[in-house]
């Protein structure tokens, strides 16, 4: 595995949730994963659908958008534990040239948004054949 | 805070803040990152008069990996998410979580089990249960004398 790869290298820590929408806007939890030809990211955004996800890769910026509808707000109802608000979900990573950008595919599955970054065919290892001479 | 012991050793001062960190996940053993600390996941309630709503939070968990029981007044939600795949990859970012989880939670009343909807959907768990006849209010009538 490279040591240094440059999605961990350039990857921004600007993880500052904007405000896009009314409402509250939260930072969801990621798992970066490498492996020998791509990137993948899992981020939890329990509550998005499918089609209310949102992804921009632009200049070597990623983000990630997942848009919630508001849910049940019951009425006549009292809360009785209230643990967490709802909300949409943003992050953003700054990912290098490494990444294959016309390959990126992403999948929603159960509240879980799968991000497919397959790499250039410069970033992934490549065997070098050594010539007797 | 024993200042006295610091000098000791580096590495029991270090376990000893690692200690009070995974003291507040509530297992006080030391594992890495797992969903088994107490508050997990984090539920949202609502008492809509004849019953109770219960929502939570369960990106990732499948219908089969979940278990839910209601015991008189108390909740019991059991699931567990999958851990990844460690072969051959490299996690640059571990954020998520994995393994089994239980929480348990008390309502302010009883609930009738026969009488519960569950429905997940996108990872939000939502649970209907609507409270045992005994707990509801019951309407007291006067006769006029």
């Amino acid at each position: 595995m490279a040591k240094e790869t440059s999605l961990q290298k350039h990857e921004s820590e600007s993880i500052e949730a904007e405000r896009m929408r009314e409402g509250p806007v939260f930072v969801p939890h990621v798992d970066i994963i490498e492996e020998k030809n791509r990137f993948l990211i899992l981020a939890d955004m329990p509550g998005v659908n499918t089609g209310d996800v949102d992804i921009r890769y632009e200049r070597g910026q990623l983000s990630i958008h997942g848009k919630i509808e508001q849910r049940q707000q019951p009425e006549k109802a009292g809360p009785v534990v209230r643990e967490y608000g709802v909300g949409d979900f943003y992050r953003s990573f700054k990912i290098g040239e490494g990444i294959d950008d016309d390959g990126i595919t992403a999948e929603m599955n159960q509240g879980v948004l799968a991000l497919n970054l397959p790499k250039s065919e410069k970033a992934r290892p490549r065997r070098i054949e050594v010539k007797t001479s | 805070m024993q200042y006295l012991n610091r000098s000791l050793n580096p590495f029991q001062e270090l376990r000893r803040q690692m200690d009070r960190l995974f003291d507040d996940y509530g297992t006080g053993r030391h594992r890495p990152f797992q969903l088994t600390r107490e508050k997990y996941p984090a539920l949202n309630v609502w008492d809509e008069g004849e019953r109770f709503l219960v929502e939570a939070e369960v990106p990732g968990v499948r219908n089969e990996d979940l278990e839910i029981h209601t015991l008189g007044n108390e909740l019991i939600l059991k699931g567990t998410r999958p851990a990844l795949d460690r072969e051959n990859r490299a996690f640059h970012r571990q954020e998520r979580g994995a393994g089994t989880f239980t929480r348990v939670i008390t309502l302010p009343a009883e609930v009738d089990p026969d009488q519960t909807g569950a429905e997940l959907m996108n990872g939000v768990l939502t649970l209907r249960l609507a409270k045992a006849k005994t707990a509801l209010p019951k309407k007291i009538s006067v006769k006029a004398g």
